[in-house]
């Protein structure tokens, strides 16, 4: 029917009054991928999600899930898709089952089905125990998961989370990652998230965006491959530290040196190549011929966030560099 | 979604929204408020008329001062005033309309959920009417026919209102706002049929449009159970015609 692309967005362009959100982006998600939505607040992934879920048209450009265009046909869209927005809003006078049958109900789902999948989805994201309680009771982690289930429980094709993980402590994390892990495959996900190892973590590919434009789209290893070139190494030596630092200045592949002191006689020592060579050799054939000891060496890989911070730095200071 | 399906969203909702109702305290304050209203009026009516006989219908004694006429202008205000914005302020707005429900079935649920509530909330002064009927000498004092067309009257007005009250509240994210305009709405079509009598009867057709809005004289027709279809078709057509408004804003959010 759509030949398996869940998500296409062509040119989509979202204006509000006198401030463009979004311009002129363009994506596709596959059937069965977790895509991940990064970028600054600001960036227009709210906006793009709104878009997708039918609350929201665009200002111009095709928007289709499913192959079902989001504005053309946007009740069998929003019936394709479980949409938890930012801030997670509940209606919290209500207890958690009664909230998820009320809107399983809503989506269309019968009497005896809302029942089985009110159940299902509560299994699912471990609010049995909870399920008599009010909502306007229930911590922030257990309300997010109140709002996944919302989201799950009419089987959508594609889910789409703005922000699932925001205030949420560690352990909440752990577990909403988990559940949004198992969704793999079976359903499509797009979240957004400016948790950066979060989106590492769960992502099959992640699009950055920034000031309504998509800088890079790509998975997490292509990502680091297009930014690191660069891997910085640690190396903790035991010698002099004039002589260490004249060593660094003279040699070539080095660019630029960073020593601080280590416990004893020992500094730390962070060098940055400069073609992106590999100085581990280096490193340790000098060591060896000068007789210094040398009892640390590691190559940084680019963390996501030095890519996200380098891909979305703001053109006037990239002029500097 | 097909035939079953169509209205499951709406009754879901209408169920839901008058759970809200009676969940909060607010909508057991209305109904004290009102029956408190009724009963303040029966009373007044009780130390006035004393053992005399009343050549009037009963009814429209009822209606002879400003007390139910201020509640009939004020609960409809406070009973739409959180129905669309405080969905909008919450965020609940965007979960709802990503579901599948249309915009259509929104409006109506939440209007139906009103007028429920707002019949609901006139039910206990069918008791002071009972008390009239069995201990007033006088028989047929209250006649079947002006009571049920004093309340058909008062649904009519209170549909009315209650349909500004839903465009009101659909327009801002203020609950506090929406009050106030329904509010003032209510108070305004009260006040312009003295605006009619004001204006000289040159019988302009400005003065006949206003005459319509007569809304003092049209109630006390009712409660003598003169049916002027005239009447009903005005309040019903402007009843949908407001919530035909307050669609077309839920609708406008497409449009931008």
């Amino acid at each position: 029917m759509n030949d398996g692309l869940m998500i296409e967005v062509e040119n989509l362009t979202k204006r509000y009054a006198g401030h463009t959100a979004v311009s002129g982006i363009s994506f596709t998600v596959k059937r069965g991928e977790i895509v991940g939505l990064l970028g600054p607040n600001g960036a227009g992934k709210s906006t793009t999600m709104r878009v997708l879920s039918c609350y929201l048209p665009a200002t111009s450009g095709t928007v289709r899930v499913g192959g079902l265009d989001v504005f053309h046909n946007s009740a069998e869209v929003r019936r394709r898709i479980g949409y938890m927005p930012e801030n997670n809003p509940l209606h919290l006078e209500m207890r958690v089952r009664e909230y998820l049958k009320f809107r399983a109900r809503l989506k269309g789902l019968g009497i005896r089905r809302s029942r089985e999948r009110v159940d299902t989805v509560m299994e699912q994201c471990s609010l049995t125990d909870v399920s008599k309680r009010i909502i306007g009771q229930l911590s922030k982690g257990y309300r997010q998961r109140v709002g996944l289930a919302d989201a799950l429980v009419h089987e959508p094709d594609l889910i789409i989370l703005d922000e699932p993980t925001i205030g949420l402590d560690p352990n909440q994390i752990r577990s909403v990652r988990a559940l949004i892990k198992s969704l793999a495959t079976t359903h499509t996900v797009l979240i957004s998230t400016h948790i950066l190892p979060e989106a590492e973590m769960t992502c099959n590919r992640m699009l950055i965006m920034f000031e309504g434009k998509i800088l890079a789209a790509d998975t997490p290893d292509n990502l680091q491959r297009l930014v690191s070139g660069n891997g910085q190494v640690v190396a903790e030596i035991a010698a002099p530290l004039e002589e260490l630092c004249n060593c660094w200045a003279q040699m070539a592949e080095v660019e630029h040196y960073d020593v601080s002191p280590a416990d004893g006689e020992f500094f730390r020592c962070a060098l940055t190549p400069s073609n992106g060579s590999d100085l581990r050799p280096l490193i340790f054939a000098m060591a060896r011929d000068r007789g210094w000891y040398l009892r640390e060496l590691t190559r940084n890989r680019h963390s996501l966030e030095d890519i996200y911070v380098k891909i979305t730095k703001p053109p006037e200071e990239e002029e500097g560099t | 979604m097909g035939g079953r399906g169509l209205m499951r969203a709406y009754l879901t909702l209408t169920r839901r929204e008058l759970a809200s109702f009676f969940l909060s305290i607010t909508g057991y304050v209305i109904i004290a408020g009102l029956a408190f209203a009724v009963g303040l009026v029966f009373y007044l009516l009780l130390t006035a008329q004393g053992t005399q006989t009343v050549s009037i219908p009963i009814t429209q004694v009822f209606f002879n001062n400003l007390v139910l006429w201020i509640v009939i202008v004020l609960t409809p205000c406070i009973i739409t005033m959180r129905l669309f914005a405080l969905e909008k302020a919450t965020g609940t707005f965007e979960t709802l309309t990503t579901t599948p429900a249309t915009d259509l079935q929104i409006v109506a649920a939440k209007f139906t959920a009103a007028v429920v509530f707002f019949v609901v909330m006139w039910l206990p002064s069918l008791g002071y009417l009972f008390i009239i009927q069995n201990y007033a000498n006088q028989p047929g004092a209250m006649d079947a026919g002006t009571v049920g067309s004093m309340y058909l009257g008062v649904f009519l007005v209170g549909c009315f209102i209650l349909s500004v009250g839903c465009f009101a509240s659909a327009m801002t994210k203020s609950q506090v706002l929406a009050a106030m305009v329904t509010l003032v709405a209510g108070i305004a079509l009260l006040l312009l049929h003295y605006l009619a009598v004001l204006l000289p009867q040159n019988g302009h057709w400005q003065t006949e449009v206003l005459s319509f809005f007569n809304i003092a004289q049209q109630m006390l027709d009712f409660t003598r159970g003169i049916l002027d279809t005239r009447a009903i078709i005005f309040y019903l057509s402007m009843t949908l015609f407001f919530l035909f408004l307050t669609l077309r804003v839920i609708e406008s959010r497409r449009w931008k």
